[in-house]
Formats: structure tokens, C-alpha cells, sequence
């Protein structure tokens, strides 16, 4: 066991209430089923944001569920986190308005970071880190994405993938809860151009909407929306995620078999089983749950913890093994111990 | 590696289309079953079968199958 230096001692999340489901998709895209959606992404239903419901509001939403969920009074919070890639505004940081509308104490840190699939484990660093330094005794970490704002209509490919979602997670000095054991990172920028949304910031500013063209999948984009090489980035996976799992084990001191679930980043069903193979980890070891709500980028790994102990998959003295990996290229990973 | 057998194994990925339409000379991506995701499952198969690696570009310069195979086969 760690030094309980930081523990993750409580975590809630909220979904938007629109809906995008197989059966509407396949309205639009006759020429996939129901079942095959199912099948293929382990996707029934995708939960959308309104037209006026931005991150800040699913991040409002996510931390109120936790503090009545579990009775925190949002005075102990003195430091907010929000990861987003589909923030608000360009300035101020989402986090501020966040803190604003939760009431946090005018004492309190607040600060947004920028990383997709590997957020939640980049925030967890950076909420231990503010604990051990003693700067900080509850660090509230928001997740909060609208990706589907990114996304063509006619994107089948991904639209068919990504959900909204925001979880809030209450990092603690206090010793309540998992502990965070020992943390992997890793960064590989020469991926950046494979998951992008290019037009929009400062580099390329958005561009009049036309011109739009179809990849070699039949997946139609321009640069004013997301692109994904899945391809690529199947393969960027393929190679990174087994030694991201080794690598975490060895920082740890631990076994694979010592592992009593491991939550990856849940990309799709698909890849996920296939990298669960290729890594041997038992199928009831392995935690898969996105069915209902479809890739939620950074908020992935809470919303399956969070559904993993109600579950009971995850029960007291477990070792659970989170592993984030995505855009930028960009990975990390450690243990729990709960 | 087997060019039958790879091919074999690529038409096993889909599901909706008839395996014996399926040749070397097959233009892959006009298949109108084919998509990202069967994309990602030829990759998962050269990956499991063969410890070969497709990339993209390997899928967006390769017409037919048999093209697809003699860039990889050769790695």
C-alpha cells in the first residue's frame, strides 16, 4: 500500500438529458443496423448537450450531484480543476465560471486544463501534487466535455462514438477513500494531427463551412470539425497502451494478477476488447461501461469507477488500474487503491 | 504469410458482404460495407495474425487487397 498522500474520496457525474441513439442513427444512415452499431462500437445511446449547454454547465451539474451525493459541503474545496478541450470561451478559463456558479470559497485556486482521453489521470497528477505539496486538502477535479458540438452531421463514424458528459471527482488529504498510487506519463505531439479539430483557434480560424470532403472511410469532415485517423490512432494504441500497463505495474511494485479491475479510457468496445487480449487481463477483471453513453473523452475513467463500486466490481482493499489514451498523442496511468 | 489465408482472414471481417466476392483484386474501400470500423479490425487482424502493423497510409495507398498485402508482406 501507498502513503495515503492523496485519496479519491468521493465521485459523481452528469449527462445531458438529449439523446442520440442507434436507432436514430441509423435514420439518418440506413445503411447501419441498430445491432451492428451495438455490436461493433458497444454504443446503444449517446447523451448530447443542448444548443445553449456548454462544459461549464455539465461541470455545475456533475460537482452539485457530488456534494449531495455525498454530503460535502463545497466550503472544504480550495482548489478546482476542469479539464475540458471544448471550454466555454477562449478567456476566462471555464474553471473560474465553474467556481463561480458552485460558490467555492474566494480562497480557493481554479485553473482549466487542456487534455482529452488521458485528462482525468493528467488531473489526478495534478491534484496529488497540490496535496503532497501541502498547498491544497481538497481539490476538486472536473472532467467536462461537448465534443458532439465538434462533430459533422454527417460524421457517421464519430458521431457514432462520442458522448457529453461531465464527472466530478473530490480529491482529499484526509485519507477517505483510494488512494493514488504512482503515476505514468507520456507524450508523443507527433500524433496531434491524427484526433484535431484544426480551425477555430489561433492558428486557423474557422473558415466559411464549405467544401466539405469525405476520408477513405465515407466519413465526411472539414476542418471546422473533428478529424480522427482512426487508423492511426488504433495503431498509436496498440503500441502504447500494453507498455503504458507494464510500466504502471513496475512503478507500483505489483503483478498484473494483483490487479482486481482494470478501467481503461473507453474508447470504443471494439478496441477495447481487443487491447484487453492482446494484454491478457481476464474478461470479469476488465470493466466496460459506455453502452448507455458512448466515449466521454476525459470523463470515461470516473463515470466506470464511479460505476464500478456501484456495481460492486470494485469493493474495499481492491487494486484498480486506470490507464487514459488519446489526443495530442497523449497517455498516462496509475493505481487505486481502494 | 500466406496470401490465401490472408485473404481469408480480411474477408471474415465483414459481415453483411459475400466472402467469394471478396478476391485480391477487390477494391477494398468501395465495398459498401466498408468502414472506420472494419478499417480498425483488418488492423486488429494483421495485428493478432501476423504481428504486422497497417497504417493509414497503408489503407489510403492500397487499391485492392492484394496491394494491401504485398506492402505489408513485405515488412
Amino acid at each position: 500500500m501507498p502513503v495515503d498522500i492523496a485519496t479519491i474520496s468521493a465521485v459523481a457525474y452528469y449527462f445531458p438529458s438529449g439523446e442520440l441513439t442507434n436507432e436514430h442513427l441509423n435514420v439518418e444512415f440506413p445503411e447501419w443496423s441498430v445491432e451492428k452499431i451495438m455490436a461493433k462500437v458497444g454504443v446503444s445511446n449517446r447523451r448530447i448537450a443542448a444548443q445553449d449547454e456548454f462544459a461549464s454547465d455539465l461541470a455545475v451539474k456533475a460537482a452539485q450531484k457530488l456534494f449531495a451525493d455525498n454530503n460535502v459541503d463545497p466550503v472544504i474545496i480550495d482548489y478546482l480543476i476542469v479539464c475540458t478541450q471544448s471550454p466555454d470561451y477562449f478567456l476566462p478559463a471555464t474553471a473560474c465560471i465553474v467556481h463561480q456558479q458552485l460558490h467555492l470559497p474566494a480562497k480557493a485556486g481554479a485553473i482549466d486544463i487542456n487534455q482529452g482521453c488521458s485528462g482525468f489521470v493528467y488531473g489526478l497528477g495534478l491534484a496529488k501534487g497540490m496535496i503532497a505539496a501541502g498547498d491544497a486538502t481538497n481539490v476538486l477535479l472536473i472532467t467536462a466535455d461537448t465534443y458532439s458540438k465538434f462533430l459533422h452531421p454527417l460524421d457517421k463514424g464519430n458521431r457514432s462514438i462520442f458522448g457529453d458528459a461531465a464527472a466530478a471527482t473530490l480529491v482529499s488529504s484526509n485519507g477517505a477513500g483510494a488512494a493514488v498510487g504512482k503515476m505514468i506519463f507520456g507524450t508523443d505531439g507527433s500524433g496531434a494531427s491524427n484526433l484535431i479539430v484544426k480551425n477555430g483557434a489561433m492558428r486557423s480560424p474557422k473558415s466559411a463551412d464549405v467544401d466539405l470532403h469525405t476520408d477513405e472511410n465515407g466519413n465526411f469532415y472539414n476542418d471546422n470539425y473533428l478529424f480522427m485517423n482512426g487508423a492511426e490512432v488504433f495503431n498509436f494504441t496498440l503500441e502504447s497502451v500494453p507498455s503504458l500497463v507494464r510500466q504502471i505495474l513496475e512503478k507500483n511494485n505489483l503483478m498484473q494478477d494483483e490487479i482486481d479491475v482494470f478501467i481503461f479510457h473507453q474508447a470504443n468496445k471494439f478496441m477495447l476488447e481487443y487491447l484487453r487480449k492482446k494484454i491478457k487481463i481476464p474478461v470479469e477483471k476488465f470493466f466496460i461501461w459506455m453502452e448507455t453513453c458512448g466515449n466521454t473523452v476525459s470523463s470515461t475513467i470516473p463515470i466506470a469507477i464511479y460505476q464500478a463500486i456501484k456495481n460492486n466490481n470494485i469493493k474495499k482493499g481492491h487494486k484498480v488500474l486506470i490507464a487514459g489514451f488519446g489526443v495530442g498523442y497523449s497517455w498516462g496511468g496509475t493505481v487505486l487503491y481502494f | 504469410m500466406d496470401k490465401d489465408a490472408f485473404l481469408k482472414s480480411f474477408a471474415d471481417q465483414f459481415d453483411d458482404t459475400d466472402p467469394a466476392s471478396i478476391t485480391l483484386d477487390t477494391k477494398f474501400k468501395e465495398l459498401e460495407e466498408w468502414s472506420s470500423m472494419v478499417a480498425l479490425m483488418i488492423i486488429a487482424m494483421a495485428d493478432e495474425n501476423y504481428n504486422k502493423k497497417i497504417t493509414g497510409a497503408d489503407l489510403r495507398e492500397s487499391g485492392t487487397i492484394g496491394q494491401l498485402y504485398e506492402r505489408i508482406s513485405s515488412r
